[in-house]
């Protein structure tokens, strides 16, 4: 459904961000994009909306190739790609309706966007997904009056009001408390599967990504060095990604049955301690 | 602030001795300056005249004191004026500036050719005082308020604009990052994600100089522009200081009250 | 809260606008309905010469254009006094003004000064920063003459309420901490306002410092009017004889100058940090 095929990001300083990346994700699958910071995951996503220019290569979502749309073909190519940042990105002195309703600003005309008269099917569903993440007592407040945590389920329902078929993800979790994360990464992937959507989740907490994800890849100075299941993580590869480090806590950290390694394993705990 | 290694132990200094030396040149070179400007102004100054300065002075307030009340009704009217010179005035350089911020601020200026220009007209109104303003106008579309409202329209659009965009350039990227991903216009992503948050600034600023323009407004009419200044101009021409010291505690109330009321509501806003 | 329940009841079936930017109704409509009222008021009482209004189109079209040709020679000389005049008054005032600021703007700080000192400084400041700086120089006209010592010393005056006011607000929000810190080494008063309270005042004073510079450099433009010096009365003259090229070339060198000081002010201040 996404397909990059040699994509590439050079700035101006010189500097390779991509160097010819190449992936394909079909619908419904919900992959997480792991790397160390500057291997380029955070521009990768940001090529695919056009917030960060690509130099070279082509995204086709759909068949659509998005690299070369200008103005309004732009616009409407956005509205089918959601996006979720880390610093969660909403209009802070907006109430958290308002926030969610923006998701549908590429579908409505000026006017009525500047009255605030949107339409009601649209409210209705704006109310549905408050209820999913469990907002829906707070529509009438003001974004900033959030915590971390609602403030990111307030983003997730505004993507989701789109009604993408490709939802990325920058970072989710970082400014979260390892519960809420958690809990964000638990709602995210299971909306994700009720509505079949592709998803793109660039994240550096590895673990938890592992327990959620159907498919991870690895990048490095700008290239994919690892593309397949949590499973296939093991201190090699998580050596090709990351480099040389004592991984000892990550690798084998999936078998949540068994008897796992003998050494002391404060993620894992945590993991199977977790409620669903 | 370093430590400097001298032959016989190391010793903290506030500078290092080439910037103490430029520090010491710059006061020099500024005492120098200033006394140069000091000949320059009692060049053109007659000394003699100092000597009775106190006694003038005091004599001065003498005859303004005890103030003529007689003469408050019918300061009323010109002040009622003065205050529409300042409201109205200001109202004017809000409409005007609020386009010219959107295109002087960086970050949502459609064309650099564009934001030079609205930058050149801010710095162009922000130079030449209201009261110039008034005068220049007052010979070109007669005394009255009229002249006023417009002058003190065209200085505030100086300080409401370079103050507006400088808080449009200070708005936070990500959310307009946000809503521009989800497929909004250009148009969408000023009202949806820029206004929101320069609001209490737009709200501040034009409080704020509105309460400036009222202190502005008072003294217009010593150039023919309307309002209470004509009063003040008058009684001065009269020698009628009693006169004149009602006036000056008409505006110092009025003046104190609208600083007053302007610092609750932006108090209020934020 | 019933009114947040239903609302939500509502947003579900569709319907929902977002609360009004005033939230108490009695307060909404009050002010809603003085603002109209006031509309009325000004639009009945403000009388406008509309005809004289459309007369006087043409010479304000007159006006800009001549900033095309500004004549710079025909009055030369006096606008190069004028000029120089108000650039010394100004430095001067501002000189004179900011080092009179520091011990008025200390007695206004509530939490270092004793209340006589707080009250008589405040005084000061309420007059200076209420009455424009032409009514000032009229005043001091009146008591030394004519000429630019009057306007260096209302300049300055008006320096004073500006400087000390921001300044005893700072002192009065200034960090307690190191202040005690200071106070708690023995240190004399002198020295504890020069350790404790100078150094977290000091970067906003240079910068406010620049600011009044710019300030009075526009003010000294404008005070000549009524006989305090600078290049006021030039201007004045001109436009009175709407010898309008002649004020264009004075405006024109203000905007310059204007400008130019922002500039520099810029430059110092970075040099400054």
């Amino acid at each position: 459904m996404l397909e990059l095929k040699q994509l590439g990001k050079r700035y101006a300083s010189g500097d390779l961000a991509l160097d010819g990346v190449d992936l394909s994700v079909p619908s419904g699958q919900v992959m997480a994009l792991i790397g160390p910071s500057g291997a380029g995951k955070s521009t990768l996503i940001r090529c695919i909306n056009r917030l960060v220019e690509p130099t070279s290569g082509t995204v086709r979502l759909d068949g659509q190739e998005l690299s070369q749309l200008r103005g309004r073909q732009l616009r409407l190519a956005r509205r089918n790609i959601g996006m979720i940042f880390q610093s969660y990105a909403l209009v802070e002195r907006l109430s958290v309706m308002e926030n969610v309703l923006s998701g549908r600003l590429g579908y409505l005309g000026f006017w009525r966007s500047l009255l605030r008269r949107f339409q009601s099917g649209d409210v209705t569903r704006a109310c549905e997904l408050l209820d999913r993440v469990g907002l829906l007592d707070a529509i009438d407040k003001r974004a900033d009056e959030l915590s971390g945590g609602q403030k990111q389920r307030v983003g997730i329902a505004r993507a989701l009001m789109q009604q993408p078929k490709l939802l990325l993800v920058d970072e989710p979790t970082a400014s979260l408390d390892p519960k809420t994360s958690r809990q964000i990464m638990r709602l995210l992937v299971e909306l994700c599967r009720e509505q079949n959507l592709a998803v793109i989740i660039n994240i550096h907490d590895v673990s938890l990504a592992r327990q959620y994800v159907d498919r991870m890849v690895g990048l490095s100075d700008g290239r994919v060095v690892f593309d397949g299941n949590p499973q296939g993580l093991n201190e090699s590869t998580l050596t090709r990604i990351y480099g040389e480090e004592d991984w000892s806590d990550e690798a084998g950290n999936d078998d949540e049955a068994g008897a796992g390694s003998g050494q002391p394993d404060p993620i894992g705990t945590i993991a199977r301690g977790a409620h669903p | 602030m370093p430590l400097l290694d001298t032959s016989t132990a190391p010793v903290w200094r506030r500078r290092e001795p080439l910037k103490q030396y430029a520090v010491w040149a710059g006061w020099f070179a500024g005492v120098l300056l200033f006394s140069l400007c000091f000949k320059v102004i009692s060049d053109n100054t007659i000394w003699e005249f100092l000597a009775d300065a106190p006694e003038q002075g005091l004599s001065l307030l003498g005859r303004m004191v005890p103030p003529d009340w007689s003469i408050v009704g019918s300061l009323l009217l010109p002040l009622w004026d003065t205050l529409n010179i300042a409201t109205v005035g200001t109202a004017l350089g809000i409409v005007i500036a609020f386009p010219l911020a959107f295109l002087a601020a960086r970050n949502t200026s459609p064309h650099p050719l564009l934001r030079g220009l609205a930058l050149t007209v801010i710095v162009s109104s922000r130079s030449i005082n209201a009261l110039i303003w008034a005068m220049l106008l007052v010979t070109i579309v007669g005394p009255g308020v009229f002249a006023g409202m417009l002058a003190i329209g065209l200085r505030s659009i100086g300080f409401i604009g370079k103050l507006l965009y400088e808080a449009i350039e200070e708005i936070q990227v990500e959310s307009v990052e946000a809503v521009a991903a989800s497929g909004a216009s250009k148009g969408q992503i000023l009202s949806y994600a820029v206004w929101p948050q320069i609001l209490p600034a737009f709200i501040g600023i034009g409080l704020y100089r509105w309460d400036i323009n009222i202190r502005e407004s008072t003294v217009l009419g010593l150039v023919g522009a309307g309002g209470i200044g004509l009063a003040m101009n008058a009684a001065i021409n009269n020698l009628a200081w009693g006169q004149v010291a009602t006036v000056f505690v008409l505006i110092f109330a009025t003046v104190v009250i609208s600083e007053w009321l302007s610092a609750r509501i932006r108090a209020a806003i934020y | 809260m019933s009114t947040v329940s239903s609302r939500i009841d509502l947003a579900r079936q569709g319907h929902w606008r977002p609360l009004p930017f005033i939230s108490r109704q009695w307060l909404r409509w009050s002010l809603n309905l003085a603002l109209l009222a006031y509309l009325l008021l000004v639009y009945f009482s403000v009388e406008v010469n509309w005809g004289r209004v459309a007369e006087g189109l043409e010479r304000g079209l007159d006006f800009i254009g001549s900033f095309m040709r500004p004549d710079f020679t025909s009055r030369g000389s006096e606008i190069a006094r004028g000029l120089v005049e108000s650039l010394t008054m100004t430095f001067t005032s501002t000189v004179i003004g900011v080092a009179l600021s520091i011990p008025v703007g200390l007695g206004a700080a509530r939490n270092i000064a004793p209340l006589p000192v707080y009250l008589l400084c405040r005084s000061v400041i309420a007059l200076s920063r209420t009455f424009q700086e032409i009514i000032i120089a009229i005043f001091f006209v009146a008591m030394v003459g004519f000429g630019p010592l009057a306007g260096v010393i209302t300049l300055a005056f008006a320096t004073i309420g500006f400087m000390a006011k921001l300044l005893a607000e700072d002192i009065e929000d200034a960090r307690r901490d190191p202040m005690e810190a200071i106070r708690a080494t023995g240190a004399g008063w002198w020295q504890w306002v020069n350790y404790s309270v100078q150094p977290q005042v000091m970067p906003r004073l240079i910068g406010l410092s620049l600011y009044r510079l710019d300030i009075n450099f526009r003010e000294s433009a404008v005070i000549g009017i009524v006989g305090a010096g600078g290049i006021g009365a030039t201007l004045n003259t001109s436009i009175n004889r709407y010898d309008y090229d002649t004020s264009a070339a004075i405006l024109l060198l203000i905007i310059i100058i204007v400008l130019a000081s922002e500039y520099f002010s810029g430059l110092v201040r970075r040099w400054v940090q």
